[in-house]
């Protein structure tokens, strides 16, 4: 799986779906078009400043509330292809692995992280290299299934 | 916490996803692939996902006879747009030969499965709907699933799962008059708050669960998705034994956890402390007592929904209300959870 590099930005607690996309604009159905309202609640200029490959780093219970998978699309379009969080939401920890997002779990990530680092992370290695802060970062273990459903680019691919 | 050792017990979500991996003794926080007994699909995910699934060019589902496909949600269709996804299920239903494909006339979801008797204790269910966890009232490990996990069971019959941790809830005593199972889950879920039982099975013990209804038990499990459980489960009992057998249901497997199994957190309920409560917006947590709110004008009361439109909700109702009016500044909707309910609330009156 190929390497992963991009920055950090950091939130808190208990962002919920409709954080990171408000319900009110899923009728426009174009993930594109949503895609330019997220997280615009909790910090106007996300949309603005993000760049492919950037990170999301989040505290606990990251994506509560609605099921909805455009919660993870609306994420991809921006380009951004690693979500760290210290718990997940459980639905929309599989909405992420099953559209190919890997979805990491680390703890007391205010330590360990701060706004705009540059991280590296390699899924093969299970490590997180913070280039700012020049620190290692073991991740939990990834089992090879999973492992195999994020490669594949998301579980619909893998299946077919 | 107790340490975890290789002669530790299982808990009945550990059982149930052990028998349906090939791991055959699966622990908390491993990860799994499991065969799913029955899948449970209403509108709002089947009209979305038949387009998905074509894109995936099978001529066909891994078992068209475990496919659960009910119209629930918006019925009759409220706008063009509704009525056009019911159109689409019913020809994805048709195309793909599904056995069960209940339609729109006999009620909600979670009240109907059991009913038609596809919920058995021991069965693994998933369904595109967040309060799939009711049938944890029937022993099953079952828990809500997303547009993506539809597809992947209709085409594999499997879905991975993360084993998760149990928390234990021993209940004692009875409840009092007026006081109702919906008054303890609104209670525990209060105590726990919402991402209180983030990832993790609830499982209810103790000889309070004997005095609790199978609708009590229902209205429990069904709540249990509101502090983030994935799956809230009862051990079973004679009742369960006694409403399956008046069902001519048979095969099916009671599942008792192990005497020495391993709990991450246990709680204790008495049953007979729970007092009428309610849940203020904005969330399911803030919970307090009936006794200390300040008098409030009522607009609009409800009584229905998957989580209490079932005969003993109405029954409760009809005894406030009896030899009363309502007031006429007050709209009253009643909405039976099922076809079922209605017909019985009708003959008693």
């Amino acid at each position: 799986m190929k390497e992963i590099k991009g920055r950090v930005f950091l939130f808190g607690d208990n962002i919920n779906t409709d954080d990171i996309i408000p319900h009110r604009y899923l009728i426009l159905r174009d993930n594109g078009e949503i895609a330019k309202h997220v997280l615009e609640n909790v910090r106007p200029d996300f949309v603005q400043n993000v760049r492919k490959g950037d990170i999301i780093v989040a505290g606990k219970n990251f994506g509560s509330g609605s099921s909805r998978e455009e919660a993870v699309n609306v994420l991809k379009v921006l380009g951004i292809e690693t979500v760290i969080a210290e718990s997940f939401a459980r639905i929309y920890f599989r909405n992420l692995i099953n559209l190919g997002v890997p979805a990491l779990k680390i703890n007391d990530v205010k330590k360990k992280f701060s706004e705009g680092d540059i991280l590296k992370i390699s899924l093969k290695n299970e490590e997180i290299v913070n280039e700012t802060k020049k620190v290692k970062i073991q991740m939990c273990k990834i089992p090879k299934f999973l492992v195999e459903i994020l490669e594949a680019g998301g579980i619909l691919n893998k299946i077919k | 916490m107790k340490l975890l050792t290789e002669n530790s017990g299982k808990t009945i979500a550990e059982k149930i996803l052990s028998e349906h991996s090939s791991n055959k003794s699966v622990s908390p926080g491993e990860f799994i692939e499991a065969d799913i007994d029955l899948v449970m699909v209403h509108e709002q995910i089947g009209g979305r996902i038949h387009k998905e699934y074509e894109k995936l060019e099978l001529d066909k589902v891994w078992d068209p006879d475990k496919i659960f496909f009910i119209l629930d949600h918006w019925v009759p269709a409220p706008s063009i747009e509704a009525a056009k996804m019911h159109q689409d299920c019913r020809k994805f239903a048709k195309k793909y030969k599904f056995k069960h494909d209940i339609g729109m006339d006999k009620g909600i979801c979670h009240q109907v499965l059991p009913e038609l008797g596809f919920a058995r204790p021991g069965m693994l269910i998933v369904g595109s709907d967040s309060h799939t966890t009711t049938y944890g009232a029937f022993n099953c490990f079952s828990t809500g699933i997303g547009a993506t996990d539809v597809s992947v069971v209709f085409a594999t019959g499997k879905l991975w799962f993360m084993v998760p941790e149990t928390q234990k809830f021993s209940l004692k005593g009875q409840l009092r008059e007026k006081v109702m199972s919906k008054d303890l889950i609104l209670q525990i879920i209060r105590d726990l708050s919402i991402g209180g039982a983030e990832y993790k099975s609830m499982e209810f013990h103790g000889d309070g669960v004997k005095s609790l209804s199978i609708d009590s038990r229902m209205t429990v499990s069904n709540m249990v998705v509101e502090a983030g459980a994935k799956s809230g489960i009862f051990i079973p009992d004679n009742k369960i034994v006694e409403w399956l057998k008046g069902r001519s249901i048979s095969n099916y497997k009671l599942t008792m956890p192990d005497d020495n199994a391993v709990y991450i957190e246990e709680f204790n309920y008495d049953l007979s402390q729970i007092v009428p409560v309610v849940a203020k917006p904005p969330s399911p947590d803030n919970v307090v007592p009936v006794s200390e709110l300040p008098e409030i004008k009522i607009d609009q009361a409800f009584l229905g929904s998957c989580t209490n439109g079932r005969l003993e909700d109405l029954r409760q109702a009809a005894q406030i209300l009896k030899n009363k009016k309502i007031h006429p500044d007050v709209r009253l909707i009643v909405i039976p959870a099922s076809q079922e309910n209605y017909l019985k609330a009708i003959r008693e009156g």
